[in-house]
């Protein structure tokens, strides 16, 4: 670690991600504190907009790191997560050395000799020249060391996995034909997880295991404030007040922060400056996606508002 | 406080969080990191470094909790001692007089860290007590005993006896008092113990108790016994469709398939560009299973019908047949029932009467034997007792002929087949395999083995 030092307590860390625009809990500092320290991996799981993608993002911004991301799908190889050669200019070199080969072989008077000669050549083809990396050696062969996201790991195949267990504990990459290529800096490295299915035991040992849920009241209005300054206090309050209430609901898809941002966004724009039940109505498309969920929260709203409201009255 | 530390692993194996020696050594390292300064700090580390999904989070901080309250036991002494002193304080404040006033017998450690009322001593003296009788070793509610009298020991009680003894004589109202407080102490040595078995002993008494009840006869089960059986059988279901329902990636490679390759390849005229290999065939028959529900088995067939379901994702093709007197088809019922329901719905059906396997394999001989084809295993559950009816084995003989497998499964033992109107060997006669299957390790043994099949 030659261009970034660890941060030396928990508080260094939740103020250096404030100063990139994420408002951290305490857990999560902790996990990224100690991520650094230890130089674990960090899993973060959580429902979708909590901000777990976020986190890897403002790491980065605060520490000045390149972020390499790397998004998961299904069938995902190594191809494109680790390495790949280079066929085409593989292909163009064949072109040259039959081009060169009398040259090479010049004055070669049997086969003998001619392939002793061949083998003196030395074996280019399989070089660092034509190695295409991908994110994962990318982001090992980065000089200054940077954040590496592996998005959505729960996406992936199960064999991507063991793929990459040996980037997670070593820090180094095998390349069969080149030998093991080792992180010139240890990157900092976040996988994220929706939970679509398990992941295996062998990877969650290698990485502090983060669980992000929703926030609590106070945090949330502090995410908001960050994110859309411009809002007023109160606005801010009853926005966090009526969403804290939609999430009790029995809902397909509850709201998360980034709905909360958005609708926040929404708001200002309409310069709406408190909470009322007609801009609710209007604007409820922004907070859920479904259209049974917004059937099923529809008739609640006028009840949400006026409780939500009520801090904003006396307060 | 590294001792802690490895504690508090052991304590959190015991509440299910399978705890590695390399993640302890991580949240050793973690530790060491942030310190034992804030307890919301180490708790976050430790749940961090050690839980692996969010069910173990929960477990590991509700272990957390406990473990670190520890120390809260003997505070707890604090109502009863203000009590005690509230109640007296005229002694208490004796007490130094006492003394000078006249040559009380020389008291043992114990004595006079009661007599003094030191908490923190008594803390630490039960702290040191509890680690020399190895308290963390505890395993089952039936080593409570041992362990008390051990901590009690290394406190030194003997002692203490003694010196009751030695005070009931010289001066009664001390001794009433060091023998208040002698109960108090007795409590928390209690309190600690039965602690230290939740905490340390969890896993290993619930493992004790399946183990137990994985062996009970089913159908002799008391009635507090029948949830935990039921709870058991989830487990087991659980287990078996985790083990089969996997789609485990085949084998390709191993054996060339020579006719699909020459075929392939015919194109190259025969000469071997693209290879073929021996896919092991994928056997998927399906299952029928007929359950005696007549008094004496009920409980068992109850057991095993909600086992064939609880299995539906690995067995493609299931339908569920209970009799007494007659046959019904109860697939149905199964499907869309809860548990609990579908059995009194079964029960209030064809439940309780005596059995009648004759007419009930007419019964389905005239309507379902169509479910019965080569690929069928058809699962029979039931003791084989006729009440002297025509035991109908013909009919078992056709359904035999007609299916892939004909198992049974007798709840009774081997040594009663055939005594009385048990008809067991005749049917024998006609099945691929009979097998007892009394209590839930033979149920799921034979439940297991019958699904094997399908990989």
């Amino acid at each position: 670690m030659n261009t970034h030092l660890p941060a030396h307590s928990i508080e260094a860390v939740t103020r250096g991600l404030a100063s990139a625009g994420y408002i951290a809990s305490k857990q999560i500092a902790t996990a990224v504190y100690l991520a650094e320290k230890i130089e674990k991996p960090i899993l973060v799981e959580g429902p979708a907009g909590v901000g777990k993608t976020e986190l890897a993002k403002a790491l980065a911004a605060w520490r000045g790191l390149k972020m390499i991301r790397m998004q998961c799908y299904e069938g995902l190889d190594e191809a494109k997560a680790l390495y790949e050669w280079k066929y085409a200019k593989q292909l163009l070199y064949t072109q040259i050395l039959k081009d060169k080969l009398g040259e090479v072989l010049g004055g070669a008077d049997t086969l003998a000799a001619a392939l002793g000669k061949l083998h003196d050549f030395g074996d280019v083809f399989f070089s660092k020249e034509f190695v295409e990396p991908r994110p994962l050696l990318q982001a090992l062969e980065q000089p200054r060391g940077c954040v590496l996201l592996v998005d959505e790991i729960d996406k992936s195949d199960a064999e991507f996995e063991s793929l990459l267990l040996e980037i997670l504990s070593d820090y180094q990459v095998s390349i069969p034909e080149l030998g093991t290529v080792t992180a010139i800096v240890k990157p900092t490295v976040i996988l994220t997880s929706n939970g679509e299915r398990d992941l295996s035991d062998a990877l969650k040992r290698r990485c502090l295991h983060l669980h992000i849920g929703f926030p609590e009241q106070k945090l949330e209005e502090r995410i908001v404030e960050s994110r859309v300054p411009d809002i007023s206090a109160t606005l801010r309050k009853q926005i966090v007040g009526f969403i804290n209430q939609v999430r009790a609901l029995d809902l397909k898809k509850l709201p998360s922060v980034s709905e909360t941002i958005d609708w926040a966004r929404v708001l200002v724009l309409l310069q709406s400056s408190e909470l009322d039940h007609e801009t609710v109505k209007d604007t409820l498309n922004v907070l859920l996606k479904y259209e049974a969920d917004i059937e099923t929260t529809m008739p609640q709203v006028t009840g949400f508002v006026a409780k939500a409201g009520r801090p904003g009255v006396f307060g | 406080m590294r001792e802690e530390l490895h504690r508090f692993f052991r304590a959190a194996r015991g509440a299910g969080v399978r705890v590695s020696p390399a993640e302890s050594i991580d949240a050793m390292k973690a530790v060491a990191d942030v310190g034992f300064a804030e307890r919301g700090i180490l708790r976050d580390t430790l749940l961090l470094t050690l839980a692996k999904s969010q069910d173990e989070k929960q477990a590991l901080g509700d272990c957390f909790d406990l473990f670190f309250s520890q120390p809260a036991i003997p505070e707890e002494t604090v109502p009863d001692d203000a009590a005690d002193s509230q109640g007296a304080p005229a002694p208490g404040q004796n007490e130094p007089g006492d003394d000078a006033d006249r040559p009380t017998p020389q008291l043992g450690d114990l004595a006079q860290m009661l007599m003094s009322r030191d908490r923190n001593a008594i803390a630490a003296a039960m702290a040191a007590a509890s680690n020399a009788a190895a308290l963390s070793d505890i395993r089952y509610f039936t080593q409570r005993g041992i362990f008390s009298s051990r901590i009690l020991q290394e406190l030194g009680i003997e002692r203490l006896r003694d010196d009751l003894d030695a005070l009931t004589a010289t001066n009664p109202g001390d001794a009433e008092r060091l023998a208040a407080a002698l109960e108090a102490l007795r409590e928390n040595v209690r309190e600690v113990v039965n602690q230290a078995l939740v905490l340390y002993g969890r896993e290993e008494t619930e493992n004790l108790r399946n183990e137990i009840l994985r062996n009970a006869p089913l159908a002799r089960l008391e009635r507090r016994q029948v949830e935990q059986m039921k709870a058991l059988i989830r487990a087991i279901a659980r287990r078996l469709r985790e083990r089969y329902s996997k789609p485990r990636k085949r084998q390709r490679r191993g054996h060339l398939d020579t006719r699909k390759t020459l075929r392939r390849n015919a194109a190259w005229g025969g000469v071997p560009f693209l290879t073929s290999w021996k896919r092991r065939h994928r056997d998927r028959p399906k299952i029928v299973a007929i359950c005696d529900v007549s008094g004496s088995v009920a409980q068992v067939s109850d057991f095993f019908l909600l086992l064939i379901h609880s299995l539906h994702e690995v067995v493609d093709d299931v339908r569920s047949f209970a009799f007494s007197g007659h046959l019904i088809e109860v697939s149905d019922i199964l499907d869309i029932k809860s548990p609990e329901e579908a059995m009194s719905e079964i029960m209030s059906k064809v439940g309780f009467g005596s059995s009648d396997y004759g007419g009930s394999f007419v019964d389905f001989e005239k309507s379902f034997l169509r479910s019965v084809t080569p690929k069928t295993t058809v699962i029979v559950l039931g003791d084989a007792r006729t009440n002297n009816l025509d035991p109908r084995a013909d009919i078992l003989r056709t359904i035999s002929e007609r299916s892939k497998r004909l198992v049974w499964l007798n709840p009774e033992g081997r040594m009663a087949w055939g005594w009385g109107d048990s008809e067991m060997p005749r049917y024998a006669a006609f099945c691929s395999v009979v097998r007892q299957c009394s209590t839930a390790k033979q149920l799921e043994r034979a439940v297991s083995d019958i699904v094997a099949a399908y990989q």
